[in-house]
């Protein structure tokens, strides 16, 4: 899943300060298996910026609602109602999310309320970390099911380099080495050969290269 | 311009000795010039460091530039972390137009470490990808996008390579360099040896694959200055061993004489491991790394009896 952040609220705030009502639009996706932008976190945001505004005597009328998804439009048009009188949407969605809306309703400030960070998972209850880093052309069928793209500081694809030791990564005593991983792990499946083989410079053109990448499935299009 | 020395001495069969020049922070050229008239006579071909721990200097090719000045051969650095296959290749073309043949293809410390660690890195290719592509323009002609060269390939371009037989994990480190001989590397410089056990295992896995005689391996040594440098060593520098035994020699020193018996101390270590590693199989000659002790290498050299220097036999 994609994991995000939240940003802190003052920043937020700042954003928002000349604004009398403001929608508050939480995600039932990612956001709110990664607890910073599901129904529980909207509901908290927009309540503590309404108590401060309070007390500061700039009030501050909130609305909140969670989307099923912002990164479909279908749920994104299906908002326009609560949008309609509001100053200005505090997406709680990540990136994608806010720019669906944003795109939607032009002629609204749209606000993000997160840094969409990586695309990772739970390690363990409060601990998400990145494990793949969206480069369109998967290897992990040579690694062992360990992506040295991301996981790899210097995304090496013959490694691991000289600043691997005690199973650490030179960068920092609690990142685990990708390829130390990778060479113990493939030895256990009695593979380790196949690391000898060199790989090639690797095709980043599946990767972040020539603007917004697409995935099309003409079997599945509606044609109008 | 005919071949590099380095590799003229290493098919002669020479022990050879080169050492490391690490670039300033600043346009000023001067201390580079200073290093290559104090080295000449004494090593080979000294290394131009790639911005060194990631800190800006004086590029490793412009460095080589002012070396040559000197009359004193170069050997650049080359690391990933800051160009792409197109920048590396236009700089392996304009470091060969200006006559320079060797080249030590590295990963490079990461960007955490140096004064920019908000920077991009790149990481476009890794080390082995790029020796293989200095080899392809060499051997084969041809850029790494498979275009053909129409005239002026890098012919002879020396291509060498970083081991380092302290990192781990331990048994993959010389499949690993094995693979870096695989994809073109010809001579070897290996991170700096103090746990000299550890090394000749390495270095007997080394041989057992025969790859004594694909390669030359040069040791890595480097003088220890102080005590403080050591301990710091031993324990933050990743991808380094320093054995107990050595750190109580400099302690006992320490006791004895200060700082100048701690000089002393580190010379003698360095000069008995060169001499150890001259004895040893598959070992083609020493690579001194004298961090911030440059001026100490003409001494070291002598020290270890490894003058005169040897001439290229015509």
């Amino acid at each position: 899943m994609i994991v995000t952040e939240q940003k802190p609220m003052e920043f937020i705030e700042e954003l928002i300060k000349d604004c009398k009502k403001v929608l508050f639009l939480g995600c039932s996706g990612c956001v709110t298996v990664c607890l910073a932008g599901g129904e529980k976190e909207t509901d908290l945001l927009a309540t503590s910026l309404r108590m401060k505004r309070e007390i500061e005597g700039n009030p501050l009328e909130t609305v909140t609602y969670t989307c099923t998804r912002q990164c479909d439009p279908e749920y994104v048009d299906g908002i326009a109602n609560l949008v309609e009188d509001v100053d200005a949407i505090v997406s709680l969605a990540c990136g994608v999310g806010v720019q669906f809306v944003a795109e939607k309703y032009n002629t609204k400030w749209v606000v993000p309320a997160q840094n969409t960070k990586f695309a990772g998972g739970a390690v363990e209850h409060g601990v998400w970390e990145e494990r793949c880093g969206l480069c369109g052309d998967c290897v992990l069928h040579k690694t062992g099911g360990i992506c040295p793209i991301i996981r790899c500081s210097k995304s090496i694809l013959n490694g691991p380099c000289g600043g691997s030791q005690y199973g650490k990564c030179e960068v920092s005593k609690d990142t685990d080495c990708a390829w130390h991983l990778i060479v113990e792990h493939m030895k256990e499946l009695g593979k380790l050969d196949m690391l000898l083989e060199i790989q090639p410079p690797k095709d980043w053109s599946a990767s972040r290269d020539g603007g917004p990448r697409k995935v099309v499935r003409e079997d599945v299009k509606i044609d109008a | 311009m005919p071949k590099s020395n380095l590799e003229r001495l290493l098919n002669q069969g020479e022990f050879t000795v080169t050492a490391e020049i690490g670039p300033p922070k600043s346009a000023d050229p001067e201390i580079i010039h200073e290093h290559a008239k104090m080295l000449k006579g004494y090593v080979d071909a000294a290394n131009l460091t790639d911005c060194q721990t990631a800190i800006v200097r004086i590029s490793s090719i412009a460095s080589a530039y002012h070396c040559m000045a000197e009359g004193f051969e170069p050997i650049i650095q080359m690391t990933c972390r800051d160009r792409n296959r197109i920048a590396m290749q236009a700089d392996i073309l304009g470091a060969y137009s200006m006559g320079i043949r060797n080249i030590l293809c590295l990963s490079g410390d990461h960007q955490k470490f140096g004064n920019h660690p908000t920077a991009k890195n790149v990481h476009d290719i890794d080390s082995i990808q790029l020796i293989n592509m200095c080899k392809r323009m060499r051997d084969d002609e041809e850029f790494a996008c498979g275009e053909k060269f129409k005239s002026g390939a890098p012919k002879d371009l020396f291509i060498g390579c970083a081991a380092n037989p302290f990192a781990d994990p331990f048994e993959w480190r010389v499949m690993r360099l094995e693979k870096k001989i695989n994809a073109g590397a010809q001579f070897v410089q290996t991170q700096c040896i103090f746990d000299m056990e550890r090394f000749a295992k390495f270095m007997e896995m080394y041989c057992e694959r025969g790859l004594h005689e694909r390669a030359k391996l040069t040791a890595g040594v480097t003088p220890i200055k102080a005590l403080g440098a050591a301990k710091y060593m031993a324990k933050n520098v990743a991808g380094m061993i320093v054995p107990d035994s050595l750190i109580e020699r400099l302690e006992k020193a320490n006791k004895e004489g200060g700082k100048d018996a701690v000089r002393e101390e580190g010379v003698n270590i360095c000069v008995e491991q060169i001499k150890q590693l001259k004895e040893m199989k598959g070992v083609a000659g020493i690579h001194i790394m004298a961090i911030a002790w440059e001026d100490i290498v003409p001494s070291l050299v002598e020290r270890a009896g490894l003058l005169p220097r040897p001439a290229v036999k015509e």
